[in-house]
């Protein structure tokens, strides 16, 4: 339906081979349960250039864009949805210093991440205030010209492996309004006075690991700053309009290989003396799961080609990621309830394939945030009626 | 006026068992999880304390309660944070069969210990080419010179590592017909070639021992056939009510408890600015919408306790309540987790394990699909 280019085709199949060759069940299932990150397959994923495909190539990257991105994201999920997700985050934030660094910036830690060396995180929320980041505690001060960060954050995303952080705090407590106060830095892992706390066990995608963070005193030189002092909270909101596109894709690879999963399983499955695929009742939850695939496709590879275009619209990044992740959950969903008891075993898969598409259901905002969002870009502030 | 009628008894009952639940049940949950494993202690003490197989007659040993009590019993389990101490299954779904349809001599060697938690019970029908299509299912009975040889494979069977006593349907190789052709067996534990095959690791109920049963050539003596012979589907037919209005008990009861559990959380847990999440008008709707749903399955339910208690025939209300049910508690359990945002992901909130292991409801007991053939068919269509 969505005709890409022979270079991105080229892509599609190479992620493919490569998951279908290097993806094992086995293995899934033992990460799923043990935590442990899948090294192997981040070292190949980064070796065949899968990782930071979008940097530029005087990084290490593939110097291709963001469709790029969403098609390799697309197809490691739909490979396997739990070694999809973790692989195609292992630079999650990193895109600020792509987006918004300087060349040095850029050149330190960029290359890095896309051989596969080390991973990003991204330090922006604080505990106790869900996905709201206008309101920080945690500051940077200046201080024998470089930076002191003091402060806590939580559910940092590779908390506990990454090479470096990006992290947003407040540099000015007395800015009108707030978030105007706010800047982005680069954190390397191993600076004095990080307390990196493992996050208890969550509901699947134990082997991406989350932290908490306490920065104690932590200094950084004037060289980590992102951009511009202030500017900070400006960066993340785009970062977080990128990401979440990149959250559609996901959505739609995991919503895919659930989907393909259960194909394989309605042809073959048989009772009542024939395959269970030939009831109209399943062949219609085909048809939903495969309308509601197509939806979110169409959805997610508008908006990362318009993103590429230049066309940054943080409301249709929410929506794309709210119909992809609606998508996903339906399918995942009926996935499980076609598969029927073996739905229900780590085995067959699926049943973690929905466990992830819960995940990125909520991941940088569940869909109370994003409607706020939408309903803001859509109507904007209602003015208050002047009272006579 | 209240659809049913809890006497002061009842309510002494649910006290009784609430208590146990606090102080033996709880506190071990997540461990049990973990181990997947409930210890075996915990059936005999339940037991002892009177809190199973409800409704079995003084006589063997029971309390001889009315439906209630079973209500009572699985509206308070579902609260209990685990599924491996399955007392519903036990009570109110297999132990039935011995109670209606076994030999005064099977229900004496059987059922005082199915009370007492000494024997603990599973089901076996399903097996790994006859899921939906029961009528389907291989395992085979040979009936000869006082003593029965089974042979074949059963899967997704709860209780099957520590279950000391099977119901299992086989049927008569030299007959064509599946309906006529099954029976149901009272194998016990420990009998030769009966073997248990290992335990299942699944999306949830990680404390429940659901593992596959191999019968290779086991011999148990005729008088273990329970019911007659060839009257194995009519038997199936005849239970199916209660354990289908079991599921929908678990299913109401469990979103219930989850609803409450997702207030609590909206009503205590600020957003940056120190609002209460219960005060978003948005969260207001979905929480309102999601009490509806519950209560709308509550009514339903109850009305169905009410009628099965009166002898009637519900089994087309039975299934629809079924199916309806536990998709609602699997919307009512999502949604929550949704609401609550990362906290809905972190397995240290009770939520999540309760929608772990809300999933398989719409599965077992009978696919929602199949529900709704069942109904379609006896509406005539």
């Amino acid at each position: 339906m969505i005709e890409f280019n022979k270079s991105q085709k080229q892509i599609q199949m190479a992620v493919r081979s490569f998951a279908k060759g290097e993806f094992e069940k086995d293995r899934v299932l033992e990460l799923d349960r043990t935590g442990e990150y899948p090294a192997q397959v981040h070292a190949k994923a980064a070796e065949l250039g899968f990782i930071g495909i979008h940097y530029p190539e005087t990084y290490s990257g593939g110097g291709m864009g963001f469709v790029d991105q969403a098609l390799v994201a697309e197809e490691l999920c739909a490979a396997d949805s739990s070694f999809g997700i973790t692989l195609s985050m292992a630079g999650y934030g990193a895109e600020c210093i792509l987006r918004f660094g300087s060349d040095e910036q850029k050149e330190t830690f960029l290359p890095s991440v896309a051989e596969g060396r080390i991973l990003c995180g991204a330090a922006f929320t604080e505990p106790g205030n869900g996905y709201d980041i206008t309101r920080l505690s945690c500051v940077a001060v200046q201080k024998n010209g470089n930076y002191v960060i003091q402060g806590k954050k939580t559910g940092v995303v590779n908390g506990l492996n990454a090479g470096f952080y990006i992290v947003l705090c407040q540099t000015d407590l007395f800015a009108k309004p707030f978030t105007d106060g706010a800047s982005l830095f680069i954190v390397e892992a191993d600076r004095e006075g990080l307390i990196v706390e493992k996050t208890g066990e969550r509901l699947s995608l134990n082997m991406m690991t989350s932290a908490s963070i306490t920065f104690d005193n932590v200094e950084v030189p004037m060289a980590n700053l992102i951009g511009e002092p202030g500017k900070g909270y400006g960066y993340v909101q785009k970062f977080l309009a990128e990401s979440r596109i990149l959250a559609a894709a996901q959505a739609l690879g995991v919503a895919r290989g659930a989907y393909e999963r259960a194909m394989f399983h309605i042809r073959n499955r048989e009772q009542f003396s024939r395959p269970i695929g030939q009831f109209q009742a399943v062949r219609h939850k085909i048809a939903d799961m495969a309308t509601h695939i197509a939806s979110a496709r169409l959805f997610t590879y508008t908006t990362a080609m318009a993103f590429d275009q230049g066309y940054r619209d943080p409301a249709t990044a929410s929506m794309a990621k709210m119909a992809s992740c609606r998508a996903a959950m339906a399918v995942t969903d009926e996935a499980v309830q076609l598969l029927g008891g073996y739905g229900y075993m780590r085995e067959y898969e699926v049943e973690h394939f929905y466990r992830d598409a819960k995940m990125i259901e909520v991941r940088d905002g569940n869909q109370y945030l994003h409607k706020d969002i939408i309903a803001e870009s859509e109507i904007g502030k209602i003015r208050e009626p002047k009272r006579p | 006026m209240d659809i049913l009628n809890y006497t002061d008894e009842h309510r002494a009952f649910r006290q009784r068992l609430r208590k146990f639940i606090e102080t033996r049940v709880i506190p071990h949950a997540r461990q049990w999880e973990k181990d997947h494993a409930v210890p075996r202690d915990l059936w005999r003490d339940m037991g002892r304390a009177g809190l199973l197989c409800t409704q079995v007659p003084r006589e063997y040993g029971g309390l001889g309660g009315d439906f209630i009590y079973s209500a009572i019993v699985c509206e308070e389990m579902a609260a209990s944070m685990q599924t491996g101490l399955a007392a519903t299954l036990h009570s109110d779904v297999v132990v039935p069969y011995i109670s209606e349809y076994g030999s005064e001599d099977q229900k004496k060697r059987y059922l005082p210990g199915c009370v007492r938690g000494d024997i603990v019970t599973a089901i076996a029908m399903t097996e790994p080419d006859a899921g939906s299509d029961l009528a389907s299912i291989r395992t085979t009975a040979v009936e000869q010179d006082g003593y029965v040889v089974l042979s074949g494979s059963k899967t997704f069977i709860s209780n099957g590592i520590h279950g000391d006593l099977a119901v299992v349907a086989a049927r008569n190789p030299d007959i064509r017909d599946p309906y006529m052709g099954m029976s149901l067996y009272l194998v016990e534990g420990g009998t030769p070639g009966f073997e248990r095959g290992r335990q299942l690791d699944k999306m949830g109920w990680n404390s429940q021992d659901t593992a596959e049963l191999f019968f290779n050539n086991c011999r148990i003596p005729v008088e273990n056939r329970l019911g007659d012979k060839g009257m194995g589907f009519l038997m199936l037919m005849g239970k199916l009510q209660q354990e289908r209005l079991c599921c929908a008990m678990g299913a109401v009861y469990g979103a219930e408890h989850s609803l409450k559990q997702v207030m609590d959380y909206c009503q205590n847990t600020t957003d940056a600015s120190g609002k209460p999440l219960s005060k978003f008008q948005a969260i207001q709707f979905a929480l309102v919408e999601m009490a509806t749903e519950v209560k709308i399955g509550r009514t339903f339910l109850e009305k169905l306790i009410a009628d099965h208690m009166e002898g009637l025939d519900v089994k087309i209300e039975t299934s629809m309540a079924k199916y309806w049910t536990t998709d609602m508690a699997n919307r009512v359990m999502g949604k929550g987790l949704e609401i609550m945002g990362e906290y809905g992901t972190c397995e240290e909130n009770p939520l999540v394990q309760g929608w772990r292991d809300m999933r398989v409801t719409s599965i077992f007991a009978g696919t929602n699909e199949i529900m709704k053939t069942i109904v379609s068919k006896f509406m005539g269509l």
